[in-house]
């Protein structure tokens, strides 16, 4: 197994607070890495130093061996990198196919056709609503889009920041089945940051928790699910 | 349950509503209508006017109360529309009729109103406009950039023309390019450092800009011929024919032609000119939209972020609609110098770029047939309050008020979808 993503001592500021504190993460190919932790710990500046936002003021990011620390924002998604950002984030007024579209701004417009068959498959409802205005989808048919967004591009390494956020339980299941079969069927690479440990640590093969800006805890997704430390502070009163 | 009490808004309350506003009328009344100072041989004495104040207060409470039954309705009918609008983003091909019927109409307009030259006149400065409207709304409306100093690309076209052609002879349509590449070049200029800002900040320093520019117009005498502008401009021949009385100079339009001279023919080639000229500037922009660099514009308007996410350069998105928004305006500059003859930083205030601005706005954002109507409004509801003009602008701001009042989204909020699968779409 290669190493598609890692973090090497990184350390990060946001304005005056020390964000990152010297933070070591690795993300093999073809797993599913959960990023688990409480409000404010980090775990979302982790996600965006990736992207130079903020950019790490020490340490180094690693994308397939090349080092992408310094790398301009919109060039490390075209690197193969693709990021489902927080609160979905999709382009409100403008249709559902319209956000595909922009989602395959850099992709190889040859795959274009088949992509979209492969993104109405996986999720049908984007199929039926193709034509409508993405702001009137319900928030889980929008973290569908969100998703299916970004894999347009074809990424490499998909990174999900708290996709079940807001969303019914339904949905949560759902989105949780899918980051399953992108990861089985399609052999994608991902990275997940959850506050839903308790689902995200069922999915992950391997799992990181962070607090105060530091990976205090690792192992499998078994593992952190069975630890008593895990479960007092992320797993109590949760399903 | 609550949205039925929003239907029926409850008598009692209404009342309630009423009858402290009657109140308040009541208190601010009795010293302004209720009583009232008199000359009594000399001394004031006052007098007092119940029934006058009666008559005050009860216009208050029934007024009132009217009022609110007008609101409720306009919210009423609002509410309705809303939960009737169709969730898919369907087509609307009356629209497009519209489109070409409005069309059509600017077509003939000059041959229907051939002998009222006011008409025409009027028409052209619509188009001007319109034009300006459609240049705008690829920065304002389809990339969501606030530009509150658009007229200075305008300036930028203007004098391009006013300078190239009194100084060394450029005609019409040779300057047109170059006018349109000097506006970009100023877009991008100004585009470059400022386009990091958001909203406000962006508005303000766009502003400024847009001051700057007629500030140097005005200061720079040597190069811009300062507050007297710039003279006899050269007007636009029609392929090289002058619109001329005939003289022994050349052939004239009208001695090509074989027809008798007339100072109408000028005005009507002026106003093909700028139809022409407006057309091309809306395929233009409609053919944008549908590229992706055209997506990439309504995108960074919905979400900076997500683009970014994706991989777009954000910075340079936005640099193309500000360059080609300032060059569309360059564009109407040039016309605008060409027809005036006379140029001078007079016409180049920040009304005008207000003036602009309020075409997109109240023609909804990023809609091509809402600036055209916007523009005819804007041009046309001055021009017919003529008449009794110390409440010009009165009307004007009513009428802006009401629209934003019934129609928030602007005229027509309706936005095509850019792209469509044939059978597919039909069916969902």
């Amino acid at each position: 197994m290669s190493t598609m993503l890692e973090y090497s001592g990184v350390h990060a500021y946001y304005g005056a607070i020390h964000a990152l504190r010297g933070v070591d993460l690795v993300v093999n190919e073809g797993e599913i890495v959960t990023l688990i932790g409480a409000n404010g710990a980090g775990k979302s500046t982790l996600m965006m130093t990736l992207f130079g936002k903020p950019t790490a003021s020490s340490g180094q990011i690693r994308f397939q061996g090349d080092d992408i620390t310094r790398t301009q924002t919109h060039k490390i998604s075209r690197e193969g990198i693709a990021l489902v950002p927080e609160g979905r984030r999709i382009f409100q007024r403008m249709t559902v196919m319209e956000n595909l579209q922009m989602g395959a701004t850099f992709a190889d417009k040859a795959n274009f056709d088949a992509d979209l068959k492969r993104m109405f498959e996986m999720f049908p409802i984007l199929e039926k609503r193709q034509q409508q205005r993405a702001g009137t989808l319900s928030g889980g048919e929008q973290q569908m889009l969100a998703i299916a967004r970004a894999l347009m591009g074809r990424p490499k390494l998909l990174l999900l920041d708290e996709p079940s956020l807001g969303l019914a339980p339904l949905y949560i299941k759902q989105v949780f089945k899918i980051i399953k079969e992108l990861n089985t069927r399609d052999k994608m690479t991902i990275l997940l940051v959850e506050q839903n440990a308790h689902h995200a640590l069922k999915v992950a093969h391997r799992a990181y928790v962070l607090q105060h800006g530091e990976i205090v805890l690792t192992g499998t997704g078994e593992e952190l699910l069975a630890s008593a430390e895990v479960r007092a502070a992320y797993l109590e009163g949760s399903h | 349950m609550t949205t039925h009490a929003h239907h029926l808004p409850n008598v009692a309350s209404r009342l309630k509503d009423a009858t402290g506003i009657a109140l308040v009328s009541l208190l601010l009344g009795v010293p302004m209508i209720g009583l009232k100072t008199v000359d009594a041989g000399g001394a004031l004495a006052i007098a007092t006017r119940w029934p006058w104040l009666l008559a005050f207060v009860a216009t208050m409470f029934v007024g009132r109360l009217v009022l609110q039954f007008v609101l409720d309705h306009v919210k009423l009918n609002k509410a309705k529309r809303a939960r009737t609008r169709p969730e898919i983003g369907a087509t609307r091909p009356w629209l497009k009729w519209i489109g070409y019927a409005v069309v059509g109409f600017a077509l003939v307009l000059p041959i229907a109103f051939s002998g009222n030259r006011y008409v025409v006149d009027t028409a052209t400065t619509v188009l001007i406009y319109v034009m300006l409207g459609w240049g705008l709304n690829v920065v304002v409306g389809l990339a969501g950039l606030l530009d509150l100093g658009y007229v200075a690309f305008y300036a930028v076209g203007a004098y391009t023309y006013g300078l190239l052609s009194t100084h060394f002879g450029w005609g019409f349509w040779e300057t047109l390019p170059v006018a349109g590449a000097a506006a970009a070049t100023f877009g991008v200029i100004l585009g470059w450092p400022t386009l990091r800002l958001r909203g406000d900040y962006l508005a303000i320093v766009t502003l400024g800009f847009g001051e700057i520019i007629r500030l140097i117009l005005v200061n720079w005498t040597d190069f811009s011929g300062g507050p007297n502008g710039i003279g006899s401009i050269p007007r636009p021949t029609f392929f090289g024919l002058p619109f001329s009385p005939d003289s022994d100079a050349g052939p004239t339009f009208a001695s090509f032609f074989h027809l008798e001279y007339s100072p109408e023919h000028r005005v009507m080639f002026l106003y093909y000119l700028i139809l022409v000229l407006a057309l091309l500037t809306n395929l233009f922009v409609s053919r944008m939209r549908k590229l992706p660099v055209g997506l990439a514009w309504e995108a960074v308007r919905e979400d900076e972020v997500a683009c970014k996410a994706l991989g777009m350069n954000v910075t340079n998105v936005k640099l193309s609609a500000f360059a080609i928004g300032a060059m569309l305006g360059g564009f109407a500059g040039v016309f605008f110098a060409a027809r005036q003859g006379f140029i001078s930083p007079e016409s180049f205030v920040f009304s005008e770029s207000a003036t602009i601005l309020a075409i997109v706005v109240l023609g909804g954002m990023g809609s091509q047939l809402g600036v055209v109507i916007a523009s005819v409004l804007l041009v046309l509801l001055p021009e017919l309050g003529r008449d009794f003009s110390e409440y010009r602008m009165l009307m004007f701001g009513a009428a802006m008020i009401l629209i934003m009042v019934w129609r928030p989204g602007g005229l027509i909020a309706h936005r095509e979808p850019t792209y469509r699968l044939g059978k597919q779409g039909a069916k969902a």
